[in-house]
């Protein structure tokens, strides 16, 4: 099979829902200039102990994109996050982040890499003993932000993410969704042109699920790059984006959108994954 | 400057949190410090004091008691002639006798005065350049004759030659063992602290293993995120240092200096001043926690 799969085909046909032919890719919305954000050549992540995560995977995702990595459990998804924040390294092949070889850098610059990548996680990591303000705020003053940027950026993005009112609550007095936002928050508050999600919405219901992800729409719609992993295939199905998906470790199935609403606003957007999931206020415009 | 603040404020939140650990290093921080101000000037004293005796070997000739003054000026000028020799003092039945008196101390004094003769023969008290060449001048004083014997270049020399060295030797093998037992204690104790200090800071990472999980997501470099840790270290080094410093002076101001104005003994013993002493402490305090964050950052904080 070949390593680089784009196939345009039927999405869903076993339920009789969706048949639409995918032909498109990437959203012509914004141009693609210079290398893609995400280039994997022929990777292969072996871990002590001899096991196999990743298989000669190769993937490119352009800039602006919205990308879903699918599969199940032990599939090599985290594996794949992983690697691209060079937490590990492929035993072969090549990983490029903006066209920079990122395992060819000193291992000193590995940090200014991460500055530039946003990473989510479902478990959302925040800092118990710190307020939303201060759990933002460290992501900046470890890297060695201004004071007066930090004043200025830490409300500013907690208003994007909808926490205003609760700046200056602690992380065990949110919902889970609330905590999500608070991570999402985190990881963009610098605006990096990557943001990778792993299982942003594992721990989450599926309404909250559905504003965590209209976020990050609304997160790509400013133009960063979103790469979002998970098992959620009803989600995934819904959000009508590329679908890149993964069993032991080798890539099976690269879709582009099917159906892929361009010029969806966010609002529009999670009003139709509403309805189409059946959950919210709206009520389920059809069966599914 | 927002950095240092920063780096601060993260190592003392930490020290707050993990109290128990860091008051346990402090604690042995504290000994071996102690320890370490006590033991540093009783060393360099115990040293000067056995230079002081070293340098003041020489070599006593004494004389048989009816040996004439003739022979005796004979001597002398021999004496004075020999290599390495720089000065030759006689010294009467009477002069060593006053010698005697002055050396032991209470009642023996008066019975030594209540002598009716004087039994102590008279000597040549010899000092020479250099301990180094006692040797060569008591065989040039007792050359061997034809027949192997050693000969006396004197009739009136009462062989054998004595010399005061065991007296420095003595003092020499006492301190040097003493000397020995204290500074494998001081150094145990240092290696306890280094332990305890890497404990300290290895505790400290895991109670903060979020936190840096979320440094490295975030960028942070690796520096950034030692910083606080080395940080950490060194304050429980400088409380530990602080402590016994403390201590040290207490015990200074209310043993050693009234001692020293009692006894001229504690004050003639070229010890070493109390600021390069402390100065002295406070570097060997923060450079051991130092050394202990270091290495478990290395071991532990791989980022």
């Amino acid at each position: 099979m070949p390593l680089l799969t784009r196939r345009s085909r039927r999405t869903r046909d076993r339920d009789g829902g969706e048949h639409r032919l995918a032909t498109r890719r990437s959203p012509s919305r914004k141009p693609t200039s210079g290398p893609p954000i995400i280039s994997v050549y022929d990777a292969t992540v072996v871990y002590p102990g001899g096991h196999v995560a990743l298989e000669h995977l190769s993937l490119e995702i352009g800039r602006g994109e919205f990308a879903f990595i699918t599969g199940p459990t032990g599939c090599g998804k985290s594996t794949l996050i992983k690697m691209l924040i060079r937490e590990i390294e492929p035993a072969a092949g090549t990983v490029q982040i903006a066209g920079k070889d990122i395992n060819a850098m000193p291992a000193d610059r590995t940090p200014y890499l991460r500055r530039r990548i946003g990473t989510v996680f479902q478990d959302f990591k925040l800092l118990p003993n710190r307020t939303v303000y201060d759990n933002v705020a460290y992501a900046l003053q470890v890297i060695g932000e201004p004071r007066s940027q930090i004043r200025r950026k830490v409300p500013e993005i907690l208003r994007l993410v909808g926490l205003q009112a609760k700046i200056h609550n602690y992380p065990d007095e949110l919902s889970g969704g609330e905590q999500q936002r608070v991570a999402i928050a985190r990881a963009f508050v610098n605006h990096p042109p990557l943001l990778l999600a792993d299982e942003p919405t594992g721990n989450l219901d599926p309404e909250t699920s559905i504003g965590i992800m209209q976020l990050l729409y609304r997160i790509n719609r400013t133009g960063t790059t979103v790469l979002v992993v998970t098992h959620d295939r009803e989600m995934v199905d819904k959000m009508r984006r590329r679908v890149i998906a993964l069993e032991e470790g080798r890539l099976v199935r690269d879709e582009a959108a099917a159906g892929y609403h361009e010029d969806e606003s966010t609002k529009e957007f999670a009003a139709r994954v509403r309805a189409e999931m059946g959950v919210g206020d709206e009520p389920p415009g059809f069966e599914h | 400057m927002g950095r240092i603040v920063f780096f601060f404020s993260e190592a003392f939140r930490a020290l707050r949190r993990s109290a128990a650990p860091s008051v346990a290093a402090i604690v042995t921080i504290v000994i071996t410090t102690l320890l370490l101000g006590v033991l540093v000037p009783v060393l360099r004293a115990s040293e000067s004091k056995a230079t002081e005796v070293r340098d003041q070997i020489g070599l006593k000739v004494f004389l048989y008691r009816d040996s004439t003054p003739a022979q005796k000026e004979a001597l002398e000028k021999k004496l004075n002639a020999l290599p390495h020799v720089t000065a030759a003092d006689y010294c009467s039945p009477e002069c060593a006798k006053d010698e005697l008196v002055s050396r032991v101390g209470g009642d023996l004094q008066d019975g030594i005065k209540e002598l009716n003769s004087n039994p102590l023969p008279p000597a040549f008290n010899l000092e020479l350049d250099s301990p180094d060449n006692l040797e060569a001048v008591r065989s040039s004083l007792l050359p061997t004759n034809a027949a192997g014997k050693p000969t006396p270049i004197s009739s009136a020399i009462d062989p054998p030659i004595g010399e005061n060295r065991e007296e420095a030797n003595r003092i020499r093998e006492v301190t040097g063992a003493v000397k020995i037992v204290l500074l494998v204690i001081a150094a145990l104790l240092l290696v306890a602290s280094l332990l305890l200090v890497a404990n300290t800071i290895r505790l400290s990472i895991y109670a903060r293993r979020r936190e840096v999980e979320v440094m490295r997501l975030v960028g942070a470099t690796n520096w950034f995120i030692r910083w606080p840790f080395m940080i950490e270290g060194v304050i429980v080094g400088l409380l530990g240092a602080g402590f016994a410093v403390g201590i040290l002076l207490l015990g200074k101001v209310t043993i050693v200096d009234p001692l020293a104005d009692d006894f001229a003994l504690v004050d003639n013993l070229s010890t070493m001043g109390f600021a390069p002493l402390v100065a002295m402490l406070v570097a060997a305090a923060v450079v051991v926690s130092a050394l202990g964050s270091g290495i478990t950052l290395r071991r532990f904080l791989r980022v």
